[in-house]
């Protein structure tokens, strides 16, 4: 090895690499065993292409950029890795099994270069150092990546699930009903509002009930969400209802001086339906002969 | 913070209201804002327009798109009439120096996510609104 | 200048609002609007609002103006068709339009209309004959 070559970084690196791929997959593949490789989230061959096409990238990178992460060089790689890492906490990888992917690397690497180096102690001891660097950044790197796919996950889930629980649904012809379930604040009740003024206007809808029995307090700004409602309802030409107030949901309203007095409000959603119904002029008569 | 694109619309007579709302929705539509946000700037804008021609004598919007970190969108509205003296009065509902309902101001500034406003006797007066994504 | 438009049917008056409603137009309605319920001795007004992409303070006041104005002149107003996104827009700037009639299209207009009227001639019908 020439003295010129020594000096650049990077190129060690490529020569501990050279002819020797087949070998280091062969021990990556086995470091990564148990939990790490997990067998049944990711395929042995889909692995294996990963860690075949890392350990090419790998080469090439360094031979032309040396081995610092932050180099623009790197692209590829931290593309490479970021596509790894995402993938991972898709198919539900945990974070050290995903951080493991570069670390489980080390020690093929570190094998071969205590092989090449026997005997310049000095020389093995800077590479390994650089190597360590490198692949430290490259793990901390996949962690990022990972937490940040895991948080784009939670908050797309948190929005579904926004939708999911306000459900707008038809009890008759011109009656809609909104039961809520859970705490309302105030991007939630604007979800809300959106979609039952929705539902108002597509189902062609008079009356609106919107029942609270499963919202366990309300304050001053959750109430005033509610008027919003009703009043955005009105001035679209439909009615709405509140239904569900419990006795200490009443106490509280009339304790924060809250003014429900121009809103119908009913203890039960079968007592708002009775009168949704009267209001759109509808009775029923039981049938004696059935009674 | 980045600035896309700039630009300026004259709100100087009545008709440059309409002028106003126009762009404001053409501008908010582009960005992607939901209906019911762009609908709440389009309306601000409204107002706001209305008070520099009213109160201010005229003036002019400028239309600012945002990028970076959130995306939004940034109207400042600007004139050189006799300015506001009490401004947190001004802010109230119900307050009135004109005909109207006296909603202009406070009520703009509930449609929107941010509210700036400077202004001294006879400086003028300088509303910055905006909306974001 | 333009002009909107005021269509007679029966005992009701018809506006549909289509344009970008400028202020200056929107003070001609009211006087148009006025006049014409004088000169036709209509019942009912009917002012469809289903197109118009929001409703700042100043429409806001011309329609519970309009409102007022035709109830003084026995005629009863509604407004139909406001859409979701200029409604909850209406009530974050602070106006409910108390004192206006609403339906959510024409045919919900017209029936209330009808039923107002209808109540009307029952109250009053008996004491004139």
């Amino acid at each position: 090895m020439s003295e010129m070559q020594l000096n650049q970084k990077g190129a060690k690196l490529v020569d501990i690499l050279s002819g020797q791929e087949e070998r280091i997959l062969a021990e990556w593949m086995k470091e990564m065993t148990g939990s790490t490789r997990r067998g049944d989230l990711i395929k042995e061959s889909e692995l294996r292409a990963e860690c075949t096409q890392f350990l090419k990238l790998l080469k090439q990178t360094t031979e032309a950029a040396g081995t610092d992460f932050q180099s623009p060089s790197f692209g590829p790689m931290r593309e490479m890795l970021g596509d790894v890492s995402r993938g991972r906490a898709q198919k539900g990888f945990k974070p050290s099994e995903t951080a493991t992917f570069v670390f489980s690397l080390k020690r093929p690497l570190f094998d071969q270069i205590q092989t090449q180096y026997k005997g310049d102690t000095d020389a093995m001891a800077a590479e390994m150092w650089s190597l360590t660097e490198l692949l430290d950044a490259m793990g901390l790197y996949t962690m990022e990546v990972f937490q940040k796919s895991r948080e784009d996950m939670i908050r797309r889930q948190q929005e579904e699930l926004l939708e999911l629980s306000t459900p707008v649904v038809k009890l008759w012809d011109g009656i809609l009903a909104l039961p809520i379930i859970g705490t309302l604040d105030s991007a939630r009740t604007q979800v809300v509002m959106e979609s039952l003024l929705q539902a108002i206007v597509q189902t062609n809808s008079r009356m609106a009930i919107i029942d609270i029995t499963g919202v366990p307090t309300v304050d001053t700004v959750v109430a005033q969400h509610l008027l919003k409602t009703v009043t955005a309802a009105r001035l679209m030409g439909a009615d709405c209802i509140i239904s569900g107030v419990r006795p200490q949901i009443a106490q509280t309203i009339v304790h924060l001086g809250i003014n429900l007095l121009d809103v119908t409000t009913k203890a039960t959603l079968a007592a708002a339906f009775s009168v949704a119904l009267q209001r759109l002029g509808i009775s029923f008569v039981r049938d004696a002969a059935k009674s | 913070m980045a600035v896309v694109s700039t630009e300026n619309v004259p709100v100087k007579t009545e008709p440059d209201v309409v002028t106003v709302r126009r762009r404001v929705r053409e501008v908010s539509s582009q960005l992607g804002l939901s209906l019911v946000d762009q609908t709440k700037i389009i309306t601000a804008a409204s107002e706001l327009a209305r008070n520099t021609i009213i109160y201010g004598g005229g003036g002019s919007m400028q239309v600012q798109t945002l990028n970076g970190p959130r995306v939004g969108l940034r109207l400042t509205f600007e004139d050189n009439g006799p300015g506001i003296p009490d401004v947190d009065l001004a802010l109230r509902d119900g307050f009135t120096t004109g005909s109207g309902l006296g909603l202009g101001l406070g009520g703009s500034k509930r449609l929107v996510n941010e509210f700036e406003i400077f202004s001294k006797p006879g400086a003028g007066t300088r509303i910055t609104i905006t909306r974001w994504k | 200048m333009e002009k909107i438009p005021i269509l007679k049917m029966g005992d009701f008056l018809l506006v549909t609002i289509q344009v970008d409603m400028h202020d200056r137009l929107a003070l001609a309605l009211q006087d148009d609007l006025t006049r014409t319920i004088s000169q036709t001795e209509a019942h009912g007004v009917l002012i469809d609002i289903s197109t118009l992409e929001i409703v700042d303070s100043f429409i806001g006041r011309m329609l519970s103006n309009i409102a007022a104005m035709s109830r003084v002149l026995d005629a009863e107003t509604v407004v139909v068709g406001m859409q979701p996104a200029v409604a909850i827009t209406l009530v974050e700037l602070g106006l409910s339009l108390p004192g206006v009639r609403t339906a959510l299209n024409v045919d919900a207009g017209m029936e209330l209309l009808r039923a107002s009227v209808k109540a009307t001639k029952e109250m009053y019908g008996s004491r004139l004959h």
